[in-house]
């Protein structure tokens, strides 16, 4: 069973004409259904007609939205994209000074919101800022007589963006590589003319499908982001559901912009798995006898590769991390108080439990979809694992809105046997875990299931004819395969949570601040300075994880 | 024996996070009397005084920080089972916003009618106002004379073009302005001025009030539409001995503050302000809250901390703000700024202000 690299039309389907369990089925459809709630009540508000606010917004504002919309993505897409892939080549596959310390650096940004990294570099750049000043003192300038770039631009969010966001493509695409196959990639050595061509027409096509969920992770996290285009007043798609919202009191107009964003992300995900159906995969490489073994890099190119990968992580953590230290150190109203550490744990409670229950739920939903591939199936768990593309506030609102209805059901229920219970969901952890699965499992979806695809299916049908049921293959097979991605899943989620604002903020029960929302309280009364170390802690907290987690997948990936 | 390494570390991390979020479970004992604020205000000095309360009269406060249209949803969908008892807002269109929800009820104090002015209440005392901040023009003493500055609508003047900041027309206090107007002078007379304006913008806006502020010290305009405690809080940070905004010093130097509109209605105010919820579990509860947010010496805390203004007579503002001076305030009940914010949304969309 060494190294057979069988060449199978991908996606793979079972075996026809086998009896084929009802459990999973079962399972997904019950699992997919509630966690595709929130979702489907978004997308429901298509239903209600709201011609008026529309024709308003399509002769104002629509247009201008759209072409933001557009070019971010656009932006985006092609920087995490190429930094992501670019890095994770270099670092698994070359070899050049500050390699390993790379290779978990690289995934440092993780740790930083978005929004925080605008403000950080906004205080940096402006003109009372270090930078502008020291300019302005050494060449004994005045405002107005010289030009400096804006950070708050179309161009800057893009910038911002793609440094906060490459890492998805870097993990993704680092744990693809790592798993592609030796023998595979000296026969391509050989057959092809060196480690670049070996690299454009084995390795790129082989890691595609997890760049590409890199990629629609980074994208969907791109159209959701409120904070960073909100502060740089570039008008978005998303800053104008929450405009609708919030300043026309519009909530299902609002709801019907989102759905149109969903809508539109689901169309863009289908049409990128449609396009790599014709790619011929090689599935499930079993197991990798030699270590990989790195090309050595001349010391020019060594040099370009040191730099090309540490710039990501200068810019995108040590930078920010060092200014925004300054600022927590230079301000007299931080200390590292009781409250802080309450914060803290909150964020560590709702991240750790988060974290499983997403990679739980994304087992089953993957795995139940291997088992039995029919539509309904797919379509169902697809769904139930977009949450991702829906901005917070109004995935959010819709959770509460179900936990509501739900809640009144129940004591609706229990009445006439004098059981009024109130309100057991709205306003629990329960609930916020729940809110979390809803709007992350996308990440822990993706990393699963990108996973489940590199495992031949020859596996599944060997554990078939050894009489082991779909559960035990599970267990004996699949999970000890996963073990690699099932961290990954658990590091974008955690790392996520840790983040998390607009569903914290709504879902959360009585006194339950975390990190996140303290940071917010500060940043959102533009206290920038109160709030650094507060940010800062979020940074340290969210760091834990990606050092715990990305080290334990380096060393099970060292172990396959 | 390394096989599970990865697993177990996993494990750990997981159950380093369940214990350390344990004691949360535990440590939710109930009070006996406890109001459920849910509260769109989001400072320190708020908890302080929440504190000050329990401790006077032994009743808990539970709160709950969002954005205002969340908390609304949550009040909402919650129904009949919503623990809520008091909503506190910063803006009085979402008060009136929640009052159009059928939220609020009708809270009948002779204490609060008398301690609040009535432009900053309900008529019916549906929702009350707590503090009040002034939506001033703040400009470059060496750029803009005083005397040429009058009222809003003087801004939309070809005399100022490309010399005046302001933020996105996303903000609310940016919507309430227009509102306000709408309210004064009608809904095309303010799409008129707001395309004045629009074409006066010395830049895209961009940033928060503080920015703006920020954005005139820097010359990229000369004046710029900001809440007063803003311009108050760089202030006191230039007025503290140990500046932490590079920015503030300059602010201090070169920034005076005009209020508009003194000849006319008076300058644009508008309030933070609180509510009863309708069928809220703990009524007394929250109307004595109420009533003590509404005493002089918690109004001094409940401003202060926001450098706002206190609503009550006899209690101060902070130094520094009552050091800008007294001015004619518009005496507009503040639920016009609710009835007419979406309409200023669409003005706003249709004249092209980002």
């Amino acid at each position: 069973m060494r190294n057979s690299f069988p060449l199978t039309r991908a996606p793979a389907r079972a075996p026809a004409g086998r009896a084929r369990p009802v459990g999973w089925s079962l399972a997904l459809w019950l699992i997919a259904l509630v966690v595709a709630a929130p979702i489907l009540l978004v997308l429901g508000s298509l239903f209600v007609p709201q011609g008026e606010t529309w024709r308003h917004l399509a002769e104002t504002v629509l247009p201008r939205y759209l072409v933001n919309s557009l070019l971010l993505t656009l932006g985006v897409g092609a920087g995490t994209a190429l930094i992501g892939t670019a890095t994770a080549w270099l670092v698994t596959m070359c070899r050049f000074p500050g390699r390993r310390l790379l290779e978990w650096a690289l995934l440092l940004p993780m740790a930083f919101p978005a929004y925080i990294l605008a403000y950080v570099y906004t205080d940096a750049l402006q003109y009372a800022g270090p930078l502008q000043s020291a300019l302005r003192s050494s060449f004994g300038l005045s405002a107005g007589e010289y030009f400096f770039p804006d950070i708050r631009s179309l161009g800057g969010a893009v910038l911002l963006l793609v440094l906060a966001f490459y890492p998805y493509v870097y993990l993704l695409a680092r744990s693809a590589f790592l798993s592609q196959s030796l023998s595979l990639l000296e026969a391509s050595i050989c057959l092809c003319s060196g480690p670049w061509e070996s690299f454009r027409r084995v390795s790129l096509p082989l890691a595609r499908p997890a760049i590409m969920a890199g990629v629609a992770l980074a994208l969907m996290e791109t159209l959701s982001d409120f904070g960073t285009v909100e502060y740089f007043g570039v008008q978005t798609f998303t800053t104008g559901i929450y405009r609708t919202w919030f300043g026309m009191g519009e909530r299902v107009a609002a709801a019907q912009l989102a759905a149109w964003l969903l809508v539109f992300v689901l169309a863009l995900l289908a049409l990128e798995r449609r396009s790599r159906r014709t790619l011929l995969l090689p599935r499930g490489e079993l197991s990798r006898l030699k270590p990989l073994r790195r090309y050595p890099l001349a010391p020019a190119s060594a040099l370009l590769a040191l730099a090309a990968c540490a710039t990501p992580v200068l810019l995108g953590f040590v930078l920010p991390a060092l200014r925004l230290t300054a600022l927590a150190l230079g301000n007299a109203d931080w200390s590292p108080s009781a409250a802080l550490w309450t914060y803290a744990r909150h964020s560590l409670l709702l991240g750790g439990v988060g974290a499983l229950a997403a990679v739980l739920v994304a087992v089953v939903l993957a795995y139940g979809r291997r088992v039995e591939p029919s539509f309904a199936n797919r379509a169902l768990a697809r769904i139930a694992a977009m949450g991702y593309a829906v901005p917070g506030s109004v995935i959010a609102v819709s959770v509460v809105i179900g936990f509501g209805w739900l809640d009144a059901r129940l004591n609706a229920l229990g009445a006439p046997l004098g059981l009024t219970p109130g309100l057991l969901l709205s306003g629990s952890v329960a609930g916020l875990v729940f809110a979390y699965l809803v709007r992350f499992l996308t990440s822990a979806y993706g990393a699963v299931e990108t996973g489940l695809e590199r495992i031949n299916p020859n596996l599944d049908d060997a554990g078939r004819s050894l009489g082991h049921r779909s559960l035990s293959r599970l267990g004996r097979i699949h999970l000890p395969l996963l073990r690699g991605s099932l961290l990954t899943a658990a590091l974008l989620v955690f790392a996520d949570i840790i983040k998390e604002l607009p569903a914290t903020l709504i879902v959360r029960p009585f006194n339950f601040d975390t990190l996140a929302v303290r940071v917010y309280r500060l940043a959102s009364d533009e206290r920038l300075l109160e709030a650094s170390g507060g940010a800062l802690l979020i940074v340290l907290v969210g760091l834990l994880p990606v050092t715990v987690l990305s080290s334990a997948i380096a060393a099970s990936r060292r172990r396959e | 024996m390394t096989r599970f390494l990865a697993l177990r570390s996993a494990a750990c991390l997981l159950a380093c996070a369940l214990a350390l979020g344990f004691p949360f479970a535990l440590a939710q004992d109930a009070t006996r009397g406890v109001v459920n604020v849910y509260s769109a205000r989001h400072y320190d000095s708020d908890a302080a005084l929440f504190g000050a309360f329990t401790e006077a009269t032994g009743i808990a406060v539970n709160l709950i920080e969002a954005e205002a249209d969340e908390l609304i949803e949550r009040i909402r969908s919650e129904g009949a089972n919503s623990p809520a008892d008091l909503i506190i807002t910063v803006d009085a269109g979402r008060l009136w916003r929640a009052q159009e929800a059928g939220l609020l009820e009708a809270v009948d104090s002779a204490a609060l009618e008398a301690a609040i002015p009535a432009s900053l209440r309900h008529p019916e005392g549906l929702w009350f106002g707590l503090a009040k901040r002034a939506r001033v023009i703040v400009y470059d003493r060496e750029k803009v004379d005083a005397g040429e500055l009058s009222s809003y609508l003087d801004l939309a003047d070809p005399k100022w073009q490309g010399r005046i900041c302001i933020r996105s027309s996303s903000n609310v206090y940016n919507q309430s302005l227009l509102a306000a107007m709408i309210a004064h002078y009608g809904a095309a007379e303010a799409e008129a001025w707001a395309q004045g304006l629009v074409n006066n913008l010395a830049r895209a806006p961009q940033g928060g009030d503080t920015d703006q502020i920020k954005a005139v010290v820097a010359g990229e305009c000369d004046l710029a539409v900001v809440n007063d405690y803003y311009l108050a809080r760089l202030l006191a940070d230039a007025a503290s001995g140990d500046p932490q905004d590079p920015a503030s010093a300059e602010v201090a130097e070169r920034i005076g503050l005009f209020f508009p509109n003194q000849d006319a209605e008076g300058v644009h105010v508008n309030i933070s302000g609180a509510a009863l919820v309708a069928g809220a579990p703990n009524r007394e509860n929250a109307v004595a809250l109420l009533e003590y947010l509404a005493t002089p010496a918690a109004q001094a805390l409940f401003a202060e901390g926001s450098y706002e203004y206190p609503v009550v007579a006899g209690a101060e503002a902070d130094p520094i703000v009552t050091g800008f001076g007294a001015f004619e305030e518009d005496a507009l009940n503040l639920s016009a700024l609710g009835e007419n914010s979406a309409e200023a949304v669409r003005i706003m969309d249709r004249v092209g202000w980002p």
